[in-house]
């Protein structure tokens, strides 16, 4: 038996029916874990004194549309800083209600990394601090990376945002009122 | 002060920085809360170069990537070049010869040099060391033009094949390579007794956008920024690939995490580069430089033009692509600015399927308000420069 799939029984008799299946591809270990309790099982895998994958290294989906079901996967990969053995933990998540515990709590660093899902995939993080859009506009219809989101589609031109809270100087516009009115002309 | 001097009224100020400023390299827009001069609140965007790459990715054959590669991080685009390759022929099951494994590492090390060079240096010249600036630019241009002469580019090389490298070293290429590292380091040298007894530069950079240890990790940083708070997580030496384990280096470390120690690491880091480059040319063996595969390498032109089977070989991987077999997995490397991974994802044909990249600096810049919380609107133009944001790979 290899060292690999030691890390992954370990994590299947610790976590039982959590875990959905558990391989080994290309001498990567690989865990799809449901996503009920998502956050207690990566405090586990964080905390526990033999496992100590402390390092969340990136959180990612992939859409499987018309291969798979559920559609999406949320993809995180979980290093241990010492060294041994990589994790990758690939979390099904189906389209009709597609979200996932956020894992801020026990990284701050997956703040941007699940914005930046949400913001291409649409896929929510629950408890999430600040779920906004990360790389693209506030304004931006659809979600890009999603397989039906059409690579030539145009997105409609957004009007000027006006920005609360934006410095003006008044004294212009009341040198401006001032101008006009020396010369006549009604503001 | 007396106790009775009025106090002026404060109020806290919305500034947005950006996204275009004189002062950092770089689009990216800060919208700070500002008390007096005194940085209350950062919220950083970035996204204003989002180019689609991960979408782009999917539409072209997986050769076809390494072009897009070139543009993400464009200051050390040959690690990205060998980051994808290997991630590739790790999920076909492949693993290059010898020979070519070195010259994996040693372009890696000259596009480290030459990244740590352009931060290093715009760095330092955005505090006023511009003399420092133009020594490190002079230095990187000696390391370019090696880069440039051994694959036709300045920036955009596209050198790394799937299965291989474009052509082997050129002739003389290690005593060009001595030479040049002879000049880098008087170079090198002349800007530390410029800079490490600058009063100017260290009062800008010592305990200026410090972050702990803990905080560093639980901010998911690599590279440099979290090497600099002390924790020794370098991938090369972690996780060692190519030939990594084979050659003699060492991990530089900081103490306090803040930008003189980033500095420091970066700069050491420069050096033992220059060591691995010395060390990996002395060792290089003699052989090929491609896999001896047909499926994944375009045959001779002589084959292509003289025989059937070199032409359709030749015909299939170009109109086809490389066949990858169906699957995914994630190879990190230790990129400029941190780990840079790519996770694959294949379904068995000659276009990627989904292809994601590890990015180091979108990660960090979400670190960002945390190391600038506390500081002066003007600690910002050195921190990012040592953040060293690349807005390739950053907005993708």
């Amino acid at each position: 038996m290899s060292e690999a799939s030691a890390q992954l029984q370990y994590i299947q008799e610790k976590l039982g029916p959590r875990v959905l299946d558990a391989l080994l591809f290309r001498g990567d270990d690989i865990l799809i874990l449901d996503r009920a309790g998502l956050r207690e099982s990566f405090r586990f895998f964080k905390e526990d004194s033999k496992l100590r994958l402390d390092f969340l290294s990136d959180i990612t989906a992939v859409d499987y549309w018309k291969k798979k079901e559920p559609r999406f996967e949320v993809v995180y990969q979980v290093v241990p800083l010492k060294g041994g053995r990589r994790l990758r933990v690939r979390v099904p998540v189906p389209e009709e209600d597609a979200a996932v515990d956020s894992l801020t709590p026990l990284w701050k660093g997956a703040n941007f990394l699940e914005r930046e899902v949400w913001d291409l995939f649409g896929i929510r993080f629950i408890d999430h601090p600040d779920l906004r859009r990360v790389l693209l506009y506030e304004e931006f219809q659809g979600h890009p990376l999603r397989k039906d989101y059409p690579v030539n589609l145009w997105q409609p031109r957004v009007p000027e945002r006006p920005v609360e809270g934006t410095f003006v100087d008044e004294r212009s516009r009341n040198k401006l009122l001032l101008l006009k009115q020396a010369l006549g002309q009604k503001s | 002060m007396k106790a009775d001097a009025q106090e002026l009224p404060l109020e806290i100020m919305e500034l947005q920085m950006g996204p275009s400023h004189p002062a950092t390299h770089g689009t990216i827009k800060f919208n700070l809360k500002l008390e007096g001069e005194k940085v209350l609140d950062c919220d950083v965007e970035v996204g204003f170069l989002h180019r689609g790459f991960d979408k782009s990715c999917e539409q072209v054959t997986w050769t076809q990537v390494i072009p897009y590669t070139d543009r993400l991080n464009y200051a050390s685009s040959l690690i990205n070049n060998v980051g994808y390759a290997l991630a590739v022929e790790k999920l076909i099951g492949v693993e290059t010869p010898p020979r070519c494994q070195y010259i994996r590492v040693i372009i890696s090390e000259l596009a480290r040099i030459f990244d740590h060079l352009t931060c290093c240096g715009m760095a330092a010249s955005e505090l006023g060391a511009i003399t420092v600036g133009f020594y490190m630019i002079e230095a990187r241009e000696l390391v370019m033009r090696i880069i440039e002469s051994l694959t036709g580019a300045r920036l955009t090389v596209t050198y790394v094949r799937i299965g291989g490298v474009k052509h082997d070293l050129l002739h003389g290429f290690a005593e060009w390579v001595s030479q040049t590292f002879k000049t880098v380091r008087k170079l090198l040298n002349d800007c530390d007794r410029l800079l490490s007894r600058n009063r100017i530069f260290i009062d800008r950079m010592s305990n200026v956008g410090t972050i702990s240890q803990e905080t560093a990790v639980t901010y998911c940083l690599t590279g440099p920024i979290l090497r600099a708070t002390g924790v020794n997580y370098d991938v090369r030496k972690t996780y060692p690939y190519l030939v990594y384990d084979q050659l003699d280096f060492n991990v530089p470390l900081g103490s306090r995490g803040d930008n003189y120690d980033r500095f420091v690491c970066r700069i050491q880091e420069i050096e033992q580069s220059m060591r691995i480059v010395d060390q990996a040319l002395q060792k290089i063996p003699v052989g090929p430089v491609w896999i001896d595969d047909p499926r994944f390498v375009l045959p001779e032109k002589e084959k292509v033009y003289n025989s059937i089977e070199g032409l359709m070989h030749h015909f299939k991987i170009i109109m086809e692509g490389v066949q990858v077999p169906p699957g995914e997995t994630y190879f990190a490397v230790e990129g400029g600015n941190g780990e840079l991974g790519f996770y694959i994802v294949s379904d068995g044909g000659g276009k990627p399927y989904r292809i994601r990249v590890r990015p180091p600096c979108f990660i960090a810049m979400g670190a960002f308000h945390e190391m600038i919380k506390g500081y002066m609107v003007a600690d910002i133009v050195p921190t990012f420069g040592m953040v060293n944001m690349i807005g390739g790979e950053c907005d993708r």
